[in-house]
C-alpha cells in the first residue's frame, strides 16, 4: 500500500474518474462539495479579502442595519457583521476539523483493539467508552476549561474527548465482523503480523460507514463549539466566532437589532447542512466497490 | 397449468439495460416436476421472480405471457398477486435461515401464511400450524411450534420454510436451489420430502438448480438455460445420455460422476493429457493425537478428539465430512491459524504444533503451508485489485520489490489462467471462477511445499468447478505440491485424491485409498455419505451419431428464431 509501483498510475486515474461519476450521479453531492470548496476557501482567503478589519471598532457608526456598505450591517461597536462572519469561518473550521481528527485518529486505535482481539481489552474499553457517552458535553467542557484555562486548544479536546466514543464503536463493530474474513486470514498466511493486518487489511473497510460519520460530526463540531462559545467558554470576546456572534447579538433581538445574530447563525447552519449533505458522497468515493 | 410463451425480463442498471431473461417459452403440467438447470447468471431464478411478481427494483417483464389456470400473471393486479402467492404458488428459497424472520417462534411464522390466506382463524391456527410441521415430518412438533430459527439446524429450517410453503396447499411450489448449503445427508433427506410431498398432494413443482444431477435424480423434465435462454429441454435421463446442445453436453460433462477422471469433467476439446503424478512415500507432514478444545458456555468442547494421519509429498490427501465435523479446525489448524490444545504436526521433519500461531507468520516455514479459502469472494479484500492481493504474499514474504514482483504476478496470472487484463481489477468486478483463480495464485506464489484447499469450488458453478479442479490436478504436477482437499463432497474428492480421510464428530471414521473407500466403505457413516450423493443417470457410452448433430443443428435453429 505503501510503496508505489507502476500499478498505482491506472488506479488512481480510475479513482479520479470515480469520484467524477459519484459526483455526476448524484446532484446533492456535487451541491454539497460545491458548498464545501466554498466554506475552504472562506476560511483560506477570507480574512484577506473582506472589505473590513472584523476587529476594527467604529462607535460612530454602531447597531447599522445591513447596507451597501456594510452587507449583513454593523454591530454594538460599529464593527462590520459580514466581515467578522467571513473571518470566523477558519478558526471554526479549524475546530471542528482538528476535534474531529483528533477523535478520528483516537476512535479508530481504540476501535481495532477492542474489536480485534476482544477479551478483557474490549470489555474495559467499552465500559470507559460508555462512561464517556453519559458525560454531558458542556459539563466535561467546563471541567476542562476550570482545570486547563479558556483556550481554543481545551474546546477542541473536550469536542474530541465527546465524540470519540461514536468512532470507537462503530470502527470496533466494523473490525469485529472482518476479524475472521478469509481475507484477513489470507493475510495472515502471507506473513503479515496482527498489527499490519489490522492497520492494511481490516481498517480501510471500515472506511465507507467511518465518511459518514466524520462528515455529520464535522458539522456536529461546529455547533459544539458554538455552543460552548455561547456560553462563554472557550473563545473569548473579541475575536470572531460564529457561536459568540450569536451569543451577542441575541441581546440585541428584542431591540430590533435582528442582523447581528441571524448572519452568524445562517452561516454556522450553512456549514452543518454542508457537512451533514456531504457524507453520502464521500461514502460512495472511499467504497471501491461503488465503482463499475 | 403453467404456461409460459416469449418472457423476457429486463433489468435497469447503472450500465444500462440489462437482458436477464431472453424470450423463454415453457409449460408446467399437473403433478410433473420441471427442473430448470443453468449456472449463475443464467436467468433461472429471475424466472421463478418474475413468475411471482417479486423482482428486484429495476427488474421489469419487457415481453411475453405467463398465465397459470387462467390468471394472467403479468398483468395481474397485486391484490390478486397477494392472493395468489402462498395459496396457488409458493415458493421455497435458498438459504432458509434468510428466508426466516430470526427473532420470531417458527411456528407463527406458519401461522401468518395460514391467516394471512384466511386459512385459520385466530382460534385454530395453532393446531393447523402444527400440523403443518408434521406435514414436513419434524418430529415433536408441538414443542418445536416455540423454537426461534436460530435453535433449529439447517435442515430443519429448511423444513419449515417447506411447512410454511406448503402451508396453504399451493398447486405449484417453486424450490429455488432448496438444498444449496445443506449438508449432503440432509440434501437427501429434505428433496425426498419435498418430493413425496408433491407427488402425495399431486402438485406441480418447479426445481430450480445450479446441480444438473440433483435435478436429473428428481425431475420428470429438464430446461437447461443458459444466458436468458433455454437451450435445451426434455427428459433427464437423454439429456444425461445424449445432450443436444453443446452447453448442455458442457455441463453434463463437468458434473462429477462414478467412473469419470477430472480430465472428463472437461468440454473434450478442452481435455489435455492426463498429468504425470507421482507421490513418493516420505511423509512430508504427520498429525499425531491432534487435539482442538473450545470453552463452551456449557463446559469445554472437544471439536477435534485426537486424530492422527499422514501426507506424503506429492500426495492428495481428502478429508470429508459434513459441517461440525471438525474439519475446518483441523485445517486451521495446520496451517497455523490456530493453536492445537494438544497433539503435534509434524512437517518436513519439525513439530509445527509447538509454534504459537501468532508467531508462526515470522517463521521461515511460513511459506511452505499456504491455504485456498473456501469462499472466494470472502477471502479477497473488496480494497484490493487482484494484483494487489497476489501482490500480498509476495512483498511480506518473499521480499520482492518492483519489477521482479509484476514480473512474478504476471507469471503467477499465466500460471492459473487469470487473464492479465483482469489484474487491476477489484474483487467485486472479478467472476466467481476467476476469483478463485486470484485465490490460488496468491496460495502459490511462493511456492509451498504444502497446500490445504478448503473446498475450493463449492461456491462455483459446475463448469468453472471443472476448470478449477483441473488447473488445481495441473499445478499439483507441476509444481510437485502436496495437498489436503477438505470436502464435503465425496465425488470432488474421489477426483483429486489418492487417499480420503472420512471425518464424523471429531474424529476419524474411516480412511484409506480414494478408490477403496469409494467402492468399498466399511463405515456406516461413510455408506450414508456416499448413498446421499445424487446420482446423475448413467451416461450413455458415445458412439458419434451424425443423424444426431443434424437434429441438434436443427433444434438450435429453432431455438434461435424463437429467441430473436
Amino acid at each position: 500500500m505503501t510503496d508505489t509501483t507502476p500499478t498505482d498510475l491506472p488506479r488512481q486515474k480510475g479513482q479520479m474518474g470515480h469520484i467524477i461519476y459519484v459526483l455526476r450521479a448524484n446532484p446533492v453531492t456535487l451541491i454539497a462539495f460545491g458548498m464545501f470548496a466554498f466554506l475552504i476557501l472562506s476560511a483560506v482567503f477570507g480574512p484577506a479579502l473582506v472589505p473590513y478589519d472584523p476587529l476594527a471598532t467604529n462607535a460612530s457608526n454602531a447597531l447599522q442595519p445591513p447596507s451597501w456598505a456594510h452587507w449583513f450591517g454593523t454591530d454594538q461597536i460599529g464593527r462590520d457583521v459580514f466581515s467578522r462572519v467571513i473571518v470566523a469561518t477558519r478558526l471554526d473550521l479549524t475546530i471542528s476539523v482538528a476535534a474531529v481528527t483528533i477523535s478520528f485518529v483516537v476512535g479508530s486505535v481504540l476501535g481495532c483493539i477492542a474489536g480485534y482481539w476482544g477479551g478483557w481489552l474490549d470489555i474495559i474499553l467499552n465500559r470507559c467508552l460508555d462512561t464517556i457517552m453519559a458525560f454531558p458535553l458542556f459539563v466535561l467542557a467546563m471541567g476542562i476549561v476550570a482545570a486547563l484555562g479558556n483556550t481554543v486548544e481545551n474546546i477542541i479536546y473536550a469536542t474530541a474527548i465527546i465524540n470519540m466514543p461514536f468512532y470507537a464503536r462503530l470502527v470496533r463493530a466494523e473490525v469485529n465482523i472482518r476479524r475472521d474474513a478469509g481475507f484477513v486470514r489470507a493475510a495472515k498466511l502471507a506473513g503479515s503480523s496482527d498489527v499490519r493486518v489490522l492497520a492494511t487489511q481490516i481498517f480501510p473497510n471500515a472506511l465507507p460507514p467511518m465518511m459518514v460519520q466524520v462528515s455529520l460530526n464535522l458539522g456536529w463540531a461546529i455547533l459544539n463549539a458554538a455552543g460552548l462559545s455561547f456560553i462563554g467558554l472557550g473563545v473569548s470576546p473579541p475575536t470572531a466566532e460564529w457561536g459568540i456572534m450569536v451569543a451577542e447579538g441575541a441581546n440585541f433581538i428584542v431591540s430590533g437589532e435582528w442582523w447581528l445574530a441571524l448572519f452568524p447563525g445562517l452561516w454556522l447552519m450553512f456549514a452543518v447542512f454542508t457537512f451533514n449533505l456531504l457524507g453520502d458522497g464521500l461514502r460512495d468515493i472511499v467504497d471501491p466497490r461503488k465503482r463499475t | 397449468m403453467l404456461t409460459v410463451k416469449d418472457l423476457s425480463v429486463m433489468f435497469q442498471t447503472r450500465r444500462g439495460a440489462v437482458d436477464a431473461v431472453r424470450g423463454i417459452s415453457f409449460e408446467v403440467s399437473k403433478g410433473e416436476i420441471l427442473g430448470i438447470v443453468g449456472e449463475s447468471g443464467s436467468g433461472k431464478s429471475v424466472t421463478s421472480y418474475a413468475l411471482m411478481r417479486i423482482l428486484d427494483i429495476g427488474g421489469t417483464i419487457k415481453a411475453g405471457e405467463a398465465t397459470y389456470s387462467g390468471v394472467d400473471l403479468r398483468r395481474a393486479a397485486e391484490r390478486d398477486m397477494r392472493d395468489i402467492r402462498g395459496r396457488e404458488i409458493s415458493m421455497i428459497f435458498q438459504n432458509p435461515r434468510a428466508a426466516l424472520n430470526p427473532i420470531r417462534k417458527v411456528g407463527h411464522q406458519i401461522e401468518d401464511v395460514l391467516r394471512q390466506h384466511a386459512q385459520a382463524t385466530r382460534y385454530d391456527a395453532r393446531r393447523k400450524a402444527i400440523a403443518a410441521m408434521e406435514a414436513v415430518k419434524i418430529n415433536d412438533a408441538a414443542n418445536r411450534y416455540d423454537a426461534y430459527p436460530f435453535e433449529l439446524s439447517g435442515g430443519m429450517c429448511q423444513r419449515i420454510v417447506c411447512a410454511i410453503a406448503l402451508a396453504c396447499n399451493p398447486r405449484l411450489l417453486i424450490a429455488d436451489e432448496p438444498t444449496t448449503g445443506l449438508d449432503i445427508t440432509t440434501q437427501k433427506a429434505v428433496m425426498d420430502l419435498v418430493r413425496d410431498l408433491i407427488r402425495e398432494r399431486n402438485m406441480s413443482s418447479i426445481l430450480i438448480t445450479h446441480d444438473l444431477g440433483l435435478a436429473a435424480q428428481y425431475c420428470d423434465r429438464l430446461l437447461v438455460m443458459k444466458d436468458g435462454r433455454i437451450v435445451e429441454q426434455g427428459d433427464p435421463t437423454q439429456i444425461f445420455s445424449q445432450p443436444q446442445h453443446s452447453y448442455s453436453r458442457k455441463l453434463v460433462d463437468a458434473t462429477p460422476r462414478t467412473g469419470a477422471s477430472v480430465r472428463d469433467l472437461l468440454p473434450k476439446d478442452m481435455r489435455a493429457a492426463a498429468p504425470v503424478l507421482n507421490p513418493s512415500s516420505a511423509p512430508i507432514l504427520e498429525v499425531r493425537n491432534l487435539v482442538k478444545t473450545y470453552a463452551g458456555k456449557s463446559g469445554p468442547v472437544q471439536a477435534v478428539k485426537g486424530i492422527s494421519f499422514k501426507i506424503n509429498r506429492g500426495q492428495c490427501v481428502g478429508l470429508v465430512g459434513e459441517s461440525g465435523c471438525g474439519k475446518s479446525t483441523t485445517s486451521e489448524m495446520l496451517v497455523r491459524l490456530m493453536d492445537a490444545t494438544a497433539g503435534q504436526i509434524v512437517f518436513d521433519g519439525g513439530d509445527i504444533a509447538k509454534i504459537p500461531a501468532r508467531a508462526f507468520a515470522k517463521d521461515p516455514r511460513r511459506a511452505d503451508i499456504q491455504m485456498v479459502f473456501q469462499d472466494a469472494t470472502d477471502s479477497l479484500n473488496p480494497r484490493y485489485t487482484a494484483r494487489q492481493t497476489i501482490a500480498e504474499p509476495l512483498r511480506r514474504l518473499g521480499k520482492m520489490r518492483g519489477r521482479a514482483r509484476s514480473a512474478r504476478i504476471e507469471e503467477l496470472a499465466g500460471l492459473v489462467g487469470l487473464p492479465l487484463s483482469l489484474l487491476d481489477r477489484f474483487p467485486h468486478q472479478l467472476s466467481g471462477g476467476q476469483k478463485a483463480r486470484v485465490g490460488i495464485a496468491r496460495a502459490v506464489a511462493l511456492e509451498p511445499k504444502f497446500l490445504i484447499l478448503d473446498e475450493p469450488t463449492a461456491a462455483l458453478d459446475v463448469s468453472i468447478q471443472a476448470l478449477v479442479l483441473n488447473l488445481l490436478v495441473d499445478l499439483r504436477a507441476k509444481l510437485g505440491l502436496s495437498y489436503l482437499f477438505v470436502s464435503h463432497d465425496l465425488h470432488v474428492v474421489r477426483l483429486l485424491c489418492d487417499h480420503v480421510i472420512v471425518m464424523k464428530d471429531g474424529q476419524i471414521v474411516e480412511q484409506g485409498p480414494a478408490q477403496q473407500i469409494m467402492v468399498n466403505p466399511q463405515d456406516d457413516y461413510t455408506k450414508s455419505l456416499i448413498a446421499a450423493a445424487p446420482k446423475p443417470p448413467e451416461r450413455a457410452i458415445e458412439i458419434p451419431r451424425p443423424e444426431l448433430e443434424k437434429t441438434h443443428v436443427e433444434q438450435t435453429a429453432i431455438h434461435d428464431k424463437r429467441a430473436s
